[in-house]
């Protein structure tokens, strides 16, 4: 030994360096955790709801966002991400959260129409011209057509895709529950590529010009084309989808610890007011509000749309049954490759 | 070479002279070889380092100056850049004090575990970024080991400050340990002996002669591990919780600006970090030039 140990007592004491930082606890402050396609509607909505709340109680309010495939988002609240409201894909998310004891279990009841402001289905977009032939689900399983989805793992959306495909195949044959397997087997096959959102999905197929159908969002699916242009996409609805309704919920843990109750309720109420509508339509979100739904209904075409409850028997079952480790989506990609 | 090796080779040649056959010098590849793998070198090197910088630039101007210094101006993308420079200015001067007491304890001491130390040092290398993010989560979140402790405190570390920090330090600690411990051995303890034996104190040795001999070594680590600080995506990703304005760190705004269809604005804090990356070479580049000699000295030492 050269040196006097403490020299050794003083290199490990330094090594114990310890720091935290106080939570930041300002009651004027929200945080909307939400999925993937949802960061144009509330940079839109979050202006609107400070000015709105700004005339009504005077004081000013600032709304942050964090986007990413809803299920990842969900995992990052129950991990201890600080959200005073989450706006996600679909309910079970929410009904993770809820699991973990953040919020309370009948959510779903606290707010009209199961507790989503607005809705949306799944459509196809392909590139300008339909250079394919897509028509309806049945072109998605042909040899040679390259289908781009995000991973129904971690992204809500491509949930929602494939519960409209297997509900497609599902009436195509009459119930049968072995040809709709078969039929959704077929259509992963023709996927290259599993990104972790729906975004990210987007991106792969509008930039990185991978694929020859993208299962997306109708929201996404027209943002995508009035963002990149008529002239290069084209959106295909097809014969038969899905009613996707993405919930909104206040984190009780949350707005309890930091005080923002009223305000959280108040944002997610302002949803559903005749303004909060507008803004949803105007982001190609179907309103809920007739009015709203009537003034824009050109924009949104027409389409037969099942719907989780009475196809799937809900989120928690389809859940359990189709994407849960080791159901049928671990099922059916296992085989692959 | 060896000069062992050259003398070998000089032997040849005297031995050799009735050989008439001209040779090729046995060292030197034939014109065409040598141009050849030049080429190639520098053909590699412009497709892979030099055109993806150029089509950052060129992205990040396609709209003019004006669009590419709004996109700079914009407060989420402000609150991007103060965040990243905090991050790396609490985590860089960590590294640097933790870096140079590891480095210190392993190349100056002989202990027990000594090559487990070594080894754990390393373990951010081999690690995926990834995984280095997602131990803090299971450490600090709030269904992880010390969750509910923290959260009683009211304390947040993981989706806030903290949990940036703690990622980064993890993923930038080898980087000035590294560069310390060779140099380090090199030089060996013997001038540090010889001030103990003259009748240093230990702080008066670490100041008057340890830190002298190895400031070079430190600097370039420190530079290294602050340009890792700044770029790192992977760890700093899981810890995030991507809040724009608020945890959201320069790497991360550019994958959310890219996902929004706003290239212009992602390649223009794109442009922002490889400036930085570009600071750090040229500043590294900087002192070798102007301090070559004596760096050489020390590596000869």
């Amino acid at each position: 030994m050269l040196f006097r140990s403490r020299f050794l007592v003083l290199a490990a004491g330094l090594a114990f360096f310890g720091f935290a930082a106080a939570r930041a606890a300002g009651s004027d402050t929200l945080l909307n955790v939400s999925y993937d396609p949802t960061r144009e509607l509330y940079v839109e909505f979050n202006k609107s709801f400070a000015n709105e709340w700004k005339s009504s109680a005077g004081s000013t309010v600032t709304v942050r966002q964090s986007h990413g495939g809803s299920g990842k988002q969900a995992r990052s609240v129950i991990d201890g991400l600080e959200a005073d409201v989450v706006t996600l894909a679909l309910a079970y998310d929410i009904d993770a959260i809820a699991d973990a004891g953040l919020l309370a279990k009948d959510w779903q009841k606290r707010l009209p129409e199961n507790a989503s402001p607005y809705t949306s289905t799944i459509v196809f977009l392909v590139r300008k011209g339909n250079p394919k032939g897509i028509k309806d689900w049945d072109d998605l399983v042909k040899p040679g057509v390259q289908v781009i989805t995000p991973n129904p793992k971690t992204s809500g959306g491509a949930r929602w895709n494939y519960l409209a495909a297997w509900a497609y195949a599902l009436e195509k044959n009459g119930g049968n529950e072995d040809k709709a397997r078969e039929f959704v087997t077929a259509l992963f096959k023709n996927v290259p590529v599993l990104d972790s959102g729906a975004r990210g999905s987007t991106i792969t197929f509008t930039q990185r010009q991978l694929g020859d159908v993208l299962l997306a969002w109708e929201n996404e699916a027209f943002l995508s084309v009035q963002e990149l242009g008529a002239d290069k996409l084209e959106i295909v609805v097809p014969s038969l989808s899905i009613l996707a309704e993405p919930p909104v919920a206040v984190v009780d843990s949350v707005v309890d610890r930091k005080g923002t109750r009223k305000l959280a309720e108040a944002y997610l109420q302002f949803l559903y007011t005749r303004e909060g509508q507008e803004i949803a339509a105007r982001n190609f979100y179907r309103p809920r509000n007739a009015e709203v739904a009537k003034a824009y209904a050109a924009r949104f075409p027409e389409v037969r749309l099942v719907t989780i409850d009475g196809a799937f028997g809900g989120w928690r079952t389809a859940q359990a049954k189709h994407f849960a480790d080791g159901a049928v989506f671990d099922q059916i990609t296992q085989g692959k490759k | 070479m060896s000069a062992e090796e050259k003398a070998s080779v000089a032997q040849d040649s005297v031995a050799a002279p009735v050989v008439v056959r001209v040779r090729r010098p046995a060292l030197a590849e034939s014109r065409w070889v040598r141009r050849l793998l030049i080429a190639a070198a520098l053909v590699f090197l412009a497709l892979f380092l030099l055109l993806p910088l150029v089509a950052v630039f060129v992205q990040a101007f396609q709209k003019g100056f004006a669009a590419y210094w709004e996109a700079l101006v914009e407060p989420d993308a402000v609150a991007a850049i103060r965040l990243t420079l905090l991050v790396a200015a609490i985590a860089v001067p960590l590294n640097l004090v933790f870096g140079v007491a590891a480095s210190w304890c392993i190349a100056k001491f002989d202990f027990r575990g000594k090559h487990l130390l070594t080894t754990l040092i390393d373990l951010p290398f081999s690690v995926s970024p990834v995984i280095s993010g997602l131990v803090f989560v299971l450490l600090f979140g709030l269904h992880g080991v010390l969750g509910p402790f923290l959260k009683s405190q009211g304390i947040q570390i993981v989706f806030a400050l903290p949990g940036l920090v703690l990622a980064t330090v993890f993923v930038t600690f080898p980087f000035v340990a590294r560069e310390l411990i060779p140099l380090m051995h090199e030089q060996g303890c013997d001038e540090e002996e010889a001030a103990l034996v003259l009748g240093a104190s230990g702080w008066q040795t670490f100041w008057h002669v340890t830190l002298p001999n190895i400031k070079w070594g430190l600097l370039y680590g420190v530079l290294l591990s602050n340009a890792r600080a700044m770029g790192e995506f992977g760890a700093v990703s899981v810890v995030s919780g991507h809040i724009r304005g608020e945890t959201n760190t320069m790497p991360l705004h550019v994958e959310i600006l890219y996902n929004e269809y706003n290239f212009v604005a992602a390649f223009a804090v794109a442009s922002l970090l490889a400036l930085l990356a570009l600071v750090t070479l040229a500043a590294k580049t900087a002192l070798e030039w102007r301090f070559g000699a004596e760096l050489a000295a020390l590596k000869r030492h």
